[in-house]
């Protein structure tokens, strides 16, 4: 039925598929990037670090699957778009995997041994592959937007240096400061006591920069959009959207409705993700040498009956990941503080820790 | 020119090799250890003893400390297929990238978002939801070997494509999911992990049972690790000899190479110990010891049977792909496969051994020699695990994916030598650092030992603290 219009096609859908991946590893990922930045800062001590940390311990993983996923369906859908991209891109997509093996080893390994140079050595280690992460990231997605030279081959033909100009190192920026205002957000949320209030003061304060950069980016992403993108209308207004949710955040989290806060810089990293994308469709990677086309989803996709078999699939598990990855949230919606790692764990806790429950009480 | 285009290739290779191997050190110990602590966990939830519940907390920790590295440098290889090798990609997208796809979906997710329920869900879930997070884990890391397997089985023998133009197009997912070589794969895999922790949970197990401490724990950890590693051991064989005379119809070359059978012969004999010039294609062997009528009757079921030779299918490969080597480096292939079916044997030798000394509930610390040898067991999974896949992906060369793309074709072709060195220096030199980290980590969690006893009846409705503070 759909088909039969003429306005749907596979190759959209698993764009949209793609661009939900995405939208789903930055929303989750990002206050996990942020908590991994802030950490450090807002803990004054050990049992703080570890609280804070304890928020995103649990589910980090499950939220890295986001990118792996985005990955995989690139290559399964869009082989020519995945090749262009990964090859073309090699050096940065170096630096993140080098980032994502540090940050992933830190958030796993820190608690595991008690010896105080080695949990300083994570402590320096964590924000800094988060934060590099973060940039990266920022940096490749406004390259893909923006344009990038390519052969007619689809080769990328620049290198490490041509993806560091500056309109791209402005996205790095502002995917930075976002996501480390959306961590002092969720660090708001998930924890208590003077935890929480520190976490809400610094997202105050990270609102300002945050804001600037925002504004900057996508006032130069219009600009750019306006002459090249085949549906600029669209474009602009969700760029607006994206600012007035960001800007929401403030007074929000002013009146200490941090949950609401933390929702509206959800929903902002949600429609920025959407922005670039619908500001790059049908277009995967755009060329910015003249006479070179750019690789749309059309040029890159895969066959019919992959995109078919590919689309079941996604259908049927989508649905549940996103129904366990909820679940997993509910599970660890206590609030987390000082006091519930001040002291090591000692077996007869177990005697006034029952009934299982009392201490998973949510919102303090 | 073309000795650079060779260099970053042979830079691309060695990079896969490298990162590959790395990774698979630490995918079996996941996958294996996790089936061993839902098993311990198990036994607790339904005997209620504490002891299995230390168990499970002991070896737990373990499983984490391995789990990190394989997550971590599982990223490396999803990425690696587009950064180094774009030209392959852009080849077989259509049919490899949708078992990659669906891993994540089906597999990742559900392994990562229920160890972390697990870990930190011991005072968050009741014990029986918190028992089935650890078999969500398990299933989880066990699907995921089920697909990647599926796409390196097609590369070994690609099935339900069709090619059309300078690509290959997906035409049946059952084919690629569902092919006998794909089965065998899955199941020699899987026999091979549990090996792998089987021999890890043994040696721990005697190490503390050495040192005379939590006796009753560590007994039946080892008596359950030697019951697991024979049961792994003869599934690996058994499983392993139909995969290799599948091998031997669609895959000639490779197992060719692996006898070191250069005539087609019938009867052909197994080799058991051959020598050939130092050379990367030796036209002979020097020294060849055999057993007559071996071969025919492992790869072909019969006494008589015909094996094709490795001169006879480079001929017929050159009449139907054009001029060039066909033969992978027959050396390789030949002692690789070796040290892995010897490893399997000797596997089955260890376990039963080990039952034999602790039959009707003798101790395994009565036996002072075997105790300490399973340190050097432990090696042993390890290397038949890498020895088995340097003969599966070089027995393939010079083929990326057999009789379709050779892996010259397949790397990125605007990669620099500089480029690709500095990943592969790269990912070699923070391997290394991090490989020292958790080993260093693991033995500090060995010589930790389990919790302390309780002391006394937990409650069933008891908070256990989390795993990891």
């Amino acid at each position: 039925m759909l088909l039969a219009t003429g306005y749907f096609n596979l190759e959209s859908l698993w764009f949209l598929l793609i661009a939900v991946l995405w939208m789903g590893y930055f929303v989750l990922e990002g206050f996990d990037f942020g908590v991994g930045i802030l950490y450090p800062f807002l803990g004054h001590d050990d049992a703080e670090r570890r609280a804070l940390l304890g928020t995103i311990q649990p589910v980090w993983d499950g939220y890295e699957v986001w990118l792996l996923v985005a990955g995989g369906a690139t290559f399964a859908a869009f082989p020519g778009w995945y090749a262009s991209l990964f090859s073309g891109f090699y050096l940065a997509l170096f630096l993140i995997l080098l980032s994502l093996i540090v940050r992933g080893v830190a958030i796993e390994y820190r608690n595991k041994h008690s010896g105080e140079h080695w949990r300083r050595r994570w402590d320096v280690l964590l924000p800094v592959a988060s934060a590099l992460t973060a940039f990266l990231w920022g940096v490749a997605f406004a390259n893909i937007v923006h344009g990038i030279p390519l052969n007619a081959r689809g080769e990328y033909t620049g290198d490490l240096g041509t993806l560091l100009n500056g309109y791209a190192i402005l996205g790095g920026l502002t995917v930075l400061a976002a996501v480390t205002l959306h961590g002092a957000l969720f660090l708001a949320v998930r924890t208590r006591g003077g935890l929480e209030e520190r976490a809400r003061t610094a997202a105050l304060r990270l609102w300002f920069p945050a804001a600037v950069l925002l504004i900057a980016f996508l006032g130069w992403s219009m600009y750019d959009a306006a002459a090249t993108s085949p549906r600029r209308i669209a474009v602009v207004v969700l760029a607006g959207m994206t600012v007035l949710a960001a800007a929401a955040a403030l007074p929000l989290a002013w009146r200490r409705l941090t949950g609401w806060a933390f929702t509206a810089t959800s929903v902002a990293i949600l429609l920025f993700v959407a922005t670039l994308f619908l500001w790059l469709y049908p277009r995967v990677l755009v060329s910015s040498t003249p006479g070179v086309p750019s690789l749309t989803i059309f040029t890159t996709a895969s066959n019919h009956y992959s995109l078919v078999a590919m689309t079941i699939v996604a259908v049927l598990f989508l649905p549940v990941v996103l129904a366990y990855q909820a679940w997993a949230i509910w599970v660890f919606r206590a609030r987390l503080g000082r006091e519930d790692y001040a002291h090591p764990p000692n077996p007869l806790d177990l005697l006034g820790r029952t009934p299982l429950g009392r201490k998973a009480e949510p919102e303090g | 020119m073309a000795f650079i285009a060779s260099t970053a290739l042979n830079l691309a290779r060695w990079q896969f090799a490298v990162t590959t191997i790395y990774h698979f050190l630490f995918v079996p110990v996941t996958i294996g250890m996790a089936w061993f602590v839902a098993g311990m966990q198990t036994l607790w939830h339904i005997s209620g003893k504490e002891r299995y519940l230390r168990m499970t907390r002991f070896f737990g920790k373990l499983f984490l400390i391995n789990f990190a590295l394989g997550v971590v440098t599982g990223i490396v290889q999803e990425f690696q297929f587009g950064m180094n090798w774009s030209a392959y990609s852009r080849y077989v997208g259509d049919v490899f990238g949708a078992p990659l796809a669906i891993e994540g979906l089906a597999a990742f997710f559900l392994e990562s978002t229920f160890l972390g329920l697990w870990i930190f869900g011991w005072d968050r879930l009741r014990r029986g939801v918190h028992l089935a997070m650890i078999w969500l884990v398990a299933i989880g890391t066990t699907a995921s070997a089920y697909f990647i397997l599926a796409a390196n089985s097609w590369m070994q023998h690609p099935v339900g494509y069709r090619k059309v133009g300078n690509h290959a197009e997906l035409v049946s997912l059952e084919q690629v999911f569902f092919q006998s070589l794909q089965l065998t794969h899955f199941f020699h895999t899987i026999g091979a992990s549990l090996l792998t922790a089987g021999f890890l949970v043994l040696a721990v197990s005697a190490y503390w049972l050495r040192r005379g401490r939590d006796l009753e724990l560590f007994r039946g950890a080892a008596r359950g690790a030697l019951m697991v590693i024979l049961a792994a051991s003869v599934v690996v064989i058994i499983v392993g000899h139909f995969q290799a005379q599948i091998l031997t119809r669609e895959q000639p070359m490779k197992m060719a190479a692996a006898e070191a059978l250069y005539t087609t012969s019938r009867p052909a004999p197994l080799s058991l110990f051959a020598v050939g010039p130092w050379a990367r294609h030796p036209s002979r062997t020097n020294v060849d010891i055999v057993i007559p009528h071996g071969l025919s009757l492992l790869a072909t079921s019969s006494w008589n049977g015909k094996v094709e030779g490795i001169d006879q299918i480079q001929a017929a490969y050159r009449a139907k792909y054009g001029p060039g080597e066909y033969t992978p480096i027959i050396g390789t292939v030949y002692w690789t496969w070796r040290i892995m079916v010897g490893i399997g044997f000797l596997a089955l030798l260890i376990s039963v051994v080990g039952l034999w000394l602790t039959r009707g509930g003798r101790g395994l610390e009565r036996s002072w020699r075997f105790t300490r040898w399973t340190y050097a067991f432990l090696a042993l999974p390890f290397l038949a695990n890498t020895a088995g896949w340097l003969f599966t992906e070089m027995g393939r060369q010079p083929w990326i994916v057999q009789g379709l793309l050779l892996t010259r074709n397949a790397v990125t072709p605007t990669n620099s030598v500089a480029a690709v060195g500095i990943t592969l220096g790269g990912f070699a030199a923070i391997y290394a650092v991090l490989a020292g980290v958790e080993a260093w980590l693991i033995v500090r969690a060995v010589k930790a030992g389990p919790e302390e006893d309780y002391g006394f009846e937990i409650p069933e409705d008891a908070a256990l603290p989390p795993l990891v503070y």
